[in-house]
């Protein structure tokens, strides 16, 4: 198996990719306008009651035994041996041992529970650290590269970086998927991926640039597209293995994962596809642009 | 041939001591509630009086004086961490009676002196005199009377108050209670006028270390509320466990298969590697005393994602190389350096990444960041140094000079 992507020009393609993420990106800011996203427990005052049962039970009896023990406002899922609660209002100690000492003798004595509560605050708080935690990094980042490569491709990266953060709070938007804490983790893991990504291609773009001279727009393009071509095998083996690998934790994974790991496959993705057609296109446009001026700097790449 | 022997041997230890080694480490691996089964709490602290504060000091105090409780119960290791300004978090993980420990973890430190005034015997303590509020905050400390015996002074807020009660009951008992245990009951010898005060009985100066504490524990009680509390029942904690471990070792076996298939040679020395490197986390967790929790897991896999990237990289490379027509041995220098710094790179910005987390991050965002940067260092010495350490004995050897030993074919190699 080998690829062979010499004749690709992802330069000249990616005003279409551009339109696309640009495209995108509003239509996130629309959905996160209008819809905001979907909460789940951890930004939502409430309790969720997860129950591992060892016995088949009945979907409505259950519906009536809450319905009995008063406790507000629930939804319930139910699965094979497995059925969560979510109640509206927060259980105090003395409401979760009841609810938990009458199920286990209407319906099984072996049942397991999971129980969490949450306060707002708390999870804001949390939302809102990752958020300031994203700007910190991306500075420190920005930073780094600025030092080892140049601002430019500082820049580029960076804003690679956020779009991949944004394209995945915007499929959980618009989807409607439920966000809790592990998504706020899993928005991180795609940052430290996406920049992982991104530096590869950047590398040898600057690696190339070393020999490289460069008298044209024309062979700046080539530059750009032969450096993306010669990392794409590796690019595309990385998240092939990394997504499967996400994946997996997908399908097999315990429930309290799984939306972390369908964040991180969408943001696996996103993140192969930020590097090579929105920061190595716009590295491009950036350079292009300076090129007038400084032509010497090429030679004195570190 | 005595490089080719090397490589064995050095396979061979490494693998002797991952079977030699992985029964004890997973074993000893500390498993959080989540996988065990357990409660955490995250409380918020309050002062117990109006227009008080909750300072460092008393935070820690508090928190100190919840562990102390928890390990009362018996209870194996809990966890209690101070967070920001106002938290404390408790973590307990595989106890049976959850309802008690909670009931017994929530109620401040009840510290009360009472006397037997009006009682109906002199031992029957019925009447509290002063609480905890009206001591001053931390100020109870052992001194030593001219026996060098140990005895503890005191310092209330209010004066008055404190004179007309030690007036009251000189050569009477005046009892200490910590939460409605008797802990000491020393004699009034003569009334109190200027708010201190010394209490003296104390057998040895641990005891009276103990019973000093305790009293500054009970002039800073603090409200705790729960904010925040996730209880997981033991067979659930198992089951997600067990159903996390099967994705992953799915995933680590495919990405295995896909190393071999596709870059041969060094993709046998990248799953080698790839082997070595879970596991010298593992013994990183076992080091530092860490516990284990499903972020922690997903940190785990990504960091495996993150070593089959940093291989992929390298054997991509050699084979750039070799495809450019040079000798195996050269293209595996070449291929090195060239993908030394690459991932250097890459890997430096994803600490930098992990270390802004861990610095902001709380609970299982810390967590996560904490086996993020340790699957980082241990990456860049396991499949960074160590393949290439590995692929020059075997080159080095003279055994593997084809280059469709690399993935390479003959005819995908340019004429120099």
């Amino acid at each position: 198996m080998r690829y062979n992507f010499r004749n690709i020009d992802f330069v000249r393609k990616s005003k279409g990719f551009f339109i696309a993420s640009i495209v995108t990106t509003v239509i996130g800011i629309v959905s996160l306008l209008i819809f905001g996203l979907n909460y789940g427990i951890d930004f939502k005052s409430g309790s969720s009651v997860d129950v591992a049962v060892t016995k088949s039970y009945d979907a409505s009896e259950v519906r009536t035994f809450l319905d009995a023990e008063e406790l507000g406002g629930y939804t319930l899922t139910t699965g094979d041996n497995r059925l969560s609660i979510r109640f509206e209002a927060v259980l105090d100690e003395a409401q979760q041992q009841k609810l938990q000492s009458d199920f286990r003798s209407k319906f099984d004595e072996n049942a397991s529970f999971e129980i969490n509560i949450v306060d707002v605050e708390i999870a804001k708080e949390q939302e809102r650290n990752a958020l300031i935690g994203i700007l910190v990094a991306s500075i420190g980042i920005l930073l780094y590269i600025t030092i080892r490569f140049e601002w430019r491709f500082a820049v580029s990266a960076v804003v690679a970086l956020v779009y991949d953060a944004f394209f995945v709070i915007t499929l959980f938007s618009v989807f409607r998927l439920e966000v809790n804490l592990p998504f706020i983790l899993a928005v991180l893991t795609v940052i430290g991926y996406s920049i992982n990504d991104t530096v590869v291609i950047f590398d040898r773009i600057r690696e190339n640039l070393r020999f490289a001279k460069i008298k044209s727009h024309e062979d700046l393009i080539q530059l750009v597209n032969t450096s993306v071509s010669q990392t794409l095998t590796r690019s595309i083996n990385t998240v092939l293995t990394v997504a499967f690998a996400a994946i997996c934790l997908f399908a097999f994974g315990s429930e309290s994962i799984k939306m972390f790991s369908l964040a991180m496959i969408f943001g696996l993705i996103s993140g192969a596809y930020s590097s090579i057609f929105i920061a190595s296109p716009l590295w491009y446009l950036l350079r292009r642009n300076a090129k007038q001026r400084k032509p010497a700097k090429v030679q004195n790449a570190p | 041939m005595k490089r080719l022997l090397a490589f064995v041997f050095v396979v061979v230890v490494c693998f002797g001591l991952i079977a030699w080694t992985s029964p004890g480490l997973l074993n000893s691996t500390k498993l959080g509630l989540d996988l065990k089964g357990g409660f955490e709490i995250l409380y918020e602290a309050e002062p117990l009086t109006e227009g008080g504060t909750v300072t460092k000091e008393s935070l820690t105090q508090t928190a100190h004086s919840l562990a102390k409780r928890a390990d009362q119960t018996g209870v194996a290791e809990p966890e209690v961490t101070t967070e920001g300004s106002n938290r404390i978090r408790v973590k307990i993980a595989g106890i049976a009676d959850e309802a008690k420990v909670r009931e017994l973890m929530k109620k401040p430190a009840e510290l009360q002196f009472r006397s037997a005034d009006g009682c109906t015997s002199a031992t029957d303590y019925c009447k509290v005199e002063l609480d905890g509020s009206d001591f001053v905050e931390g100020a109870a400390k052992v001194q030593f009377d001219e026996f060098n015996n140990p005895m503890i002074a005191i310092q209330v807020k209010d004066k008055e108050d404190f004179a007309e009660i030690s007036t009251r009951l000189v050569g009477k008992n005046l009892a200490i209670f910590l939460d409605g245990e008797l802990l000491s009951d020393p004699v009034v010898n003569q009334p109190l006028t200027d708010g201190n005060a010394v209490i003296t009985g104390q057998r040895t100066l641990s005891e009276a270390q103990d019973l000093a504490e305790i009293i500054n524990l009970g002039a800073l009680p603090l409200k705790l509320t729960e904010k925040y509390t996730q209880s997981v029942g033991a067979t659930l904690g198992q089951k997600s466990l067990e159903e996390t471990a099967i994705a992953g070792i799915i995933a680590s076996v495919a990405i295995l298969l896909f190393m071999l298939i596709f870059y041969r040679l060094p993709g046998v020395i990248a799953s080698i590697c790839l082997i070595v490197f879970v596991w010298l986390l593992l013994v990183v967790f076992w080091l530092i005393d860490a516990t284990l929790t499903l972020p922690g897991i997903a940190a785990f896999i990504l960091g495996v994602g993150v070593a089959v990237d940093t291989n992929i990289i390298t054997a991509e490379r050699i084979k750039d190389e070799l495809r450019s027509g040079k000798s195996v041995a050269s293209s595996l220098r070449a291929g090195n350096k060239h993908s030394f710094r690459t991932v250097i790179d890459a890997h430096i910005t994803g600490i930098i990444a992990a270390a802004v987390l861990f610095y902001m991050g709380q609970g299982a965002v810390k967590g996560f960041a904490v086996v993020q940067l340790w699957s980082i260092v241990i990456n860049i010495v396991t499949n960074l140094f160590l393949p290439r350490f590995l692929l020059h004995l075997l080159v080095r050897s003279g055994r593997f000079d084809k280059p469709s030993y690399y993935g390479v074919k003959e005819s995908e190699i340019r004429a120099l």
